[in-house]
């Protein structure tokens, strides 16, 4: 997969849908393109967190420790943001990411990221939004939790 | 040392300056006839006095004198020559005297230049050797940039002199009283102008040069200050930087700076006055000769001949006479010098020759309990740090000293290290005061590691062994020329009252360390790097270096297995995507295309990096492959979007370490050019703006920076103009690559890369931690760790070591004093930059490690943290410079004391 075809895919991402695409090619190149097979480890839970990856291709689950071992709690498909997290709050990864077919990604370091949110305000408001998407989310489950018990 | 100069010299070289006197007034008999000479051809042959009739001759090297009651005796009557031949005869003695005269300036200046040098050779080496005996309070004053200049510059201008000491006035005066008397036997009056004149010079200037004396002490002195300064601030660097005060720093330099140039101009401007009345004066004479001789000729009280011999004869004296007084400058000022110098190497309590004294044997082993009665030690201000405390650890005993802030165990430590002297009572080891032992007792029986560590800017290996160079063990033979070049080492060596140890010899004590020689040396080695945790680090020293294949041959000649044995080893665990190996027919994706072309490591900086597309063999051969082309566009292509991608960026911005094949620096640039090349046919670009385009595409690796530029057509002509490179490589770039081949070690490039002889590719982010662990492995299983660990023990530390982590470089310390097995190994908080963790690993494994094979040295150990003292058998706690607890460690967890207290 070529540069253009990496921005392509960023184009896609929600995240990165404001961009205009010669930054979004500026991101791409600075990134690493990895691989892993099926069963590898992308990061794990408690690791430091040093960059974000992108899903280009292939699918990764998110695990969760338990007492009863791992638990997948999502599953990420193509064009999906993982790992974001612990940049923004310069903290350890809080699940373990593992590929579930061979998959492609792009792995934006830490610094980077920073960077780009600094210099794309649209960037930060589009990151704020999802983060938010999220926390209703979260809140929505909390309650169904609670009243369910 | 000898305060007075000239006594100094005169004990050290009386032979060779009287040897020199006597060759000195030899040559006077020459240098006398040559002066009588010229009076001879004018009045004899040119004026043609005795050959005033025509044909008549003179007797020529008759040999008559007039002996005392026996007459006029006649050895030879000489031969009988007309006019012209006495004269081509009288000048052809003249010529010889010329070369005789020469011939004795030649003997006596070597002379005396080596003797300078010998005395230089000898004073240097003791002043060294003084330095080696100082006592350890001295080194807390001085600063070691002031020492090495004082050995090195201060002392070079009495190399010069010492040649001169007692010559240059024999010679000199003899040459001036020679000349004066010429002068003198002429004409008494001319012979008086002269005299008084060298009288006013001889009282007058040296008065005067008593101020360029006082004046050249001040330089001394500053010059020294200056380079102990500039000492400071390269040691102190870090400070510096850390406090903003680099312009504090350029103040004082520039200060001192200031003060030197001050004392120097002063110092011309009065040497240039002193010279110009010595030239006046002695310009004066011939004014006076000219006026007082030419009257007295034209008077007729004086012939022609007289006056042109004794103008002849002056001109040979404001010479020397210039030079005596100059002698008596450099005399007074070298005395200066070495007084100077003197004053500072002489110190009180200098260490005992005998202490220090070169012992071969090995001295047994120290089998009794090492003591401190009654010791106390100071710090340099006077502060007590231990107060009279009296302890004895015995053979075999394992003590931990834990001490309090202000408690004093490491004064203890530095004490039984010899570090630092006692302020009263003593250390002993049996009955013996230990500092009345010799070094070789101490130094082999005893060893010692502190936090402070002083690594020497050589290998790991040669501070690893450091501590077992005590004497030359091994007797060289050398043959030939080396012999010769030996045997002249002795000798001068001796001449200079310098030891003639052999640095060649093998120093390394083997015995002492458990082994027989190199061969079983490194079993020892590893052990102890080993018991320190240091291993790891080294070999990945090991694998970032490039071999010495010299010396590690074994990994070179088994490179081949070891390639096999990481690709078996990677396709059995899948891993084969990991690396991207070399293969001579094949393009690699994962190297830069100019990696590609090369398809070697270069070896000089013909081919290496930017010069490569420049290179007029390599253009010619992308020529012919139709390449040249080809890689320009693609180079533009790369720089059109490289500039796209990076033309807005502030050039610190942190993408740019993404950007391999360009710098921030380089954008603008490569912007003009590529203006300017734009829509240009590329026959009409220049060579240089071609090798500037074209060397942005050898750095382009696909998989990393997906421009999409690499095509299969495209790769397959680069592999055929790799093949086309090597067939025609001319002479001259034999040696500047080393072509990669599956069969051969690549000496230019490191360990990893030869065992990797691929490259890692790029998508998988830890593939340089599995690789490496992997390598490692094989290297095990194949059994060329040890050859690994040596690569890296190859590594140069740097300055003071500082190419290591403070954190190695106290492990290294502490492997130095395993070393050695010694019988007392004293620690003093020697892992202080270790966290609390590795420190207890290290010191179990270095209890252990003392231990092996039945040994039981005994071990005093400073610990950084009470809970460390768990592992000795005895416990002493300190508390402000008092012995406050003594005991087993259960004694002293069970009481109520200060151990107690700091454990919890």
């Amino acid at each position: 997969m070529l540069l253009k075809d990496e921005v392509g895919m960023l184009q896609r991402v929600p995240l990165f849908s404001g961009i205009e695409p010669a930054k979004l090619k500026l991101l791409a190149f600075t990134s690493d393109r990895v691989s892993y097979s099926a069963g590898q480890i992308l990061f794990r839970q408690g690791d430091e967190g040093d960059a974000a990856y992108v899903i280009l291709s292939g699918k990764a689950d998110i695990l969760v420790d338990s007492e009863s071992g791992p638990i997948k709690v999502a599953e990420l498909l193509p064009n999906s943001i993982v790992g974001e997290i612990a940049i923004l709050c310069n903290s350890s990864r809080t699940a373990t990411v593992r590929a579930a077919s061979p998959v492609e990604a792009l792995r934006i370091r830490k610094d980077h990221f920073l960077r780009l949110m600094k210099e794309f305000p649209e960037m930060t408001v589009e990151m704020v939004r999802v983060l938010a998407d999220r926390l209703s989310h979260t809140t929505a489950d909390l309650i169904d939790a609670r009243s369910a018990k | 040392m000898e305060p007075s100069l000239a006594r100094y010299i005169w004990t050290h070289t009386k032979k060779q300056q009287l040897w020199i006197l006597v060759i000195v007034l030899l040559s006077m008999i020459p240098y006398f006839m040559s002066f009588d000479l010229p009076k001879l051809i004018v009045n004899g042959p040119i004026q043609g006095r005795g050959f005033e009739q025509p044909g008549a001759t003179q007797p020529f090297m008759r040999l008559h004198y007039n002996l005392p009651f026996i007459g006029e005796v006649q050895f030879f009557p000489g031969f009988q020559l007309d006019r012209t031949t006495t004269l081509l005869a009288l000048s052809l003695v003249f010529l010889l005297l010329v070369i005789i005269n020469g011939l004795f300036k030649f003997y006596i200046n070597t002379y005396k230049g080596r003797l300078g040098e010998r005395m230089l050779r000898r004073i240097r080496f003791e002043l060294v050797d003084r330095v080696l005996r100082f006592p350890p309070r001295y080194f807390k004053r001085v600063k070691s940039a002031e020492v090495a200049t004082m050995v090195k510059d201060e002392v070079e201008p009495l190399g010069g002199f010492i040649g001169d000491a007692f010559l240059q006035p024999v010679l000199l005066g003899g040459q001036a009283v020679t000349a004066m008397l010429f002068i003198v036997v002429q004409n008494f009056w001319l012979g008086m102008i002269a005299a008084v004149i060298v009288l006013i010079q001889i009282v007058l200037i040296p008065r005067m040069r008593r101020r360029l004396i006082v004046l050249g002490r001040k330089r001394q002195l500053t010059a020294r200050a200056l380079s102990g300064r500039v000492g400071e601030i390269v040691d102190g660097i870090g400070a510096v930087h850390v406090h903003d005060t680099s312009n504090y720093e350029r103040a004082d330099i520039a200060a001192r700076l200031g003060l030197i140039f001050k004392i120097r101009f002063d110092l011309y401007q009065w040497k240039f006055m002193v010279k110009f009345l010595n030239n006046f004066l002695a310009q004066i004479t011939p004014f006076l000769f000219y006026m007082v001789g030419g009257y007295l000729v034209i008077r007729g009280r004086l012939d022609v001949g007289q006056l042109v011999a004794v103008i002849g004869a002056y001109k040979d004296l404001p010479g020397p006479m210039k030079e005596l007084i100059d002698w008596d400058q450099d005399r007074q000022d070298v005395q200066v010098k070495y007084q100077q110098v003197v004053e500072q190497f002489t110190v009180e309590g200098l260490i005992a020759p005998r202490i220090g004294a070169l012992t071969i044997d090995d001295p047994g082993p120290m089998t009794n309990p090492l003591s401190a009665i009654g010791l106390s030690m100071a710090d340099d201000g006077g502060a007590m740090l231990l107060d009279r405390i009296s302890l004895q650890v015995k053979p075999g005993e394992t003590v931990a000293l834990v001490s309090t802030s202000t408690g004093g165990a490491e004064a203890l430590a530095e004490a039984f290290a010899r570090l630092n002297w006692p302020e009263s009572g003593r250390v002993a080891s049996g009955a013996d005061d230990l500092l009345e032992l010799p070094e070789a007792v101490t130094g082999r029986r005893m060893s010692y590691a502190s936090s402070d560590v002083f690594l020497f800017q050589a290998s790991l290996r040669d501070n690893l062994l450091y501590g077992l160079k005590h004497a030359p063990l091994t007797s060289v033979t050398y043959d030939g020329a080396a012999a010769d070049q030996h045997r002249w080492n002795i000798h001068e060596a001796r001449r200079s009252g310098n030891p003639d140890l052999d640095i060649h010899s093998d120093w390394i004590d083997y015995a002492s360390v458990g082994a027989t020689g190199p061969h079983d040396l490194f079993e020892a080695v590893r052990q102890v790097l080993d018991a320190v945790l240091l291993s790891r680090d080294i070999l990945d020293l090991g694998l970032r270096s490039s071999a010495d294949l010299t010396r590690h041959t074994e990994l070179a000649g088994r490179i081949v297995e070891l390639r096999a044995a990481l690709r078996t080893r990677l396709e059995h665990e899948g891993l084969s995507g990991l690396v991207v190996p070399f293969e001579p027919g094949a393009y690699n994706k994962e190297a830069t295309i100019g990696q590609n072309l090369l398809f070697g490591a270069a070896a000089g900086p013909e081919l290496a990096d930017r010069a490569l597309a420049a290179n007029p063999y390599f253009a010619s051969v992308l020529m012919q492959a139709g390449l040249d082309r080809m890689l320009y566009e693609m180079g533009m292509d790369i720089a059109k979007q490289a500039i796209e991608l990076f033309a807005d960026l502030p050039p610190d911005h942190q993408f740019f370490q993404q950007l391999a094949f360009m710098s921030a620096e380089e954008i603008p640039a490569y912007e003009t050019l590529l203006q300017r090349l734009k829509n240009r046919p590329y026959e009409t670009v220049s060579e240089n703006d071609r090798a500037m385009i074209v060397t942005l595409s050898f750095a382009y690796i696909e998989p990393r920076h997906r421009f999409g530029l690499l095509s299969d057509e495209l790769m397959n002509k680069i592999v055929a103009a790799r093949n086309q490179f090597y067939e025609d490589l001319p002479p001259e770039l034999q040696n500047a690559v080393e072509r990669y081949d599956p069969a051969k070690y690549i000496a230019a490039a490191t360990v990893m890369d030869n065992v990797l002889f691929g490259r890692l590719g790029s998508n998988h982010p830890d593939a340089p931690d599995r690789i490496r662990s992997i390598v490692y492995d094989i290297l095990d299983e194949l059994g060329l760790y040890a050859e690994l660990l040596d690569v890296g023990l190859d590594f140069n530390v740097g300055a003071g070591g500082r190419r290591l982590t403070s954190g190695q470089r106290q492990k290294l310390d502490v492997a130095r004093a395993l070393l050695k097995r010694p019988d007392f190994l004293i620690f003093n908080r020697p892992l202080s930059a270790l966290d609390q963790r590795v420190q207890e690993k290290v010191l179990q494994n270095v209890l252990e490690e003392a231990r092996r094979d039945g040994r039981s040295p005994a071990i005093v150990w400073v610990v950084t943290n009470p809970a460390m003292a768990m592992m000795f058998d005895r416990v002493v706690v300190f508390d402000s410079g008092r012995l406050v607890e003594d005991g087993p460690h259960e004694t002293l967890l069970a009481g109520s004391g200060i151990f107690k207290e700091l454990l919890s």
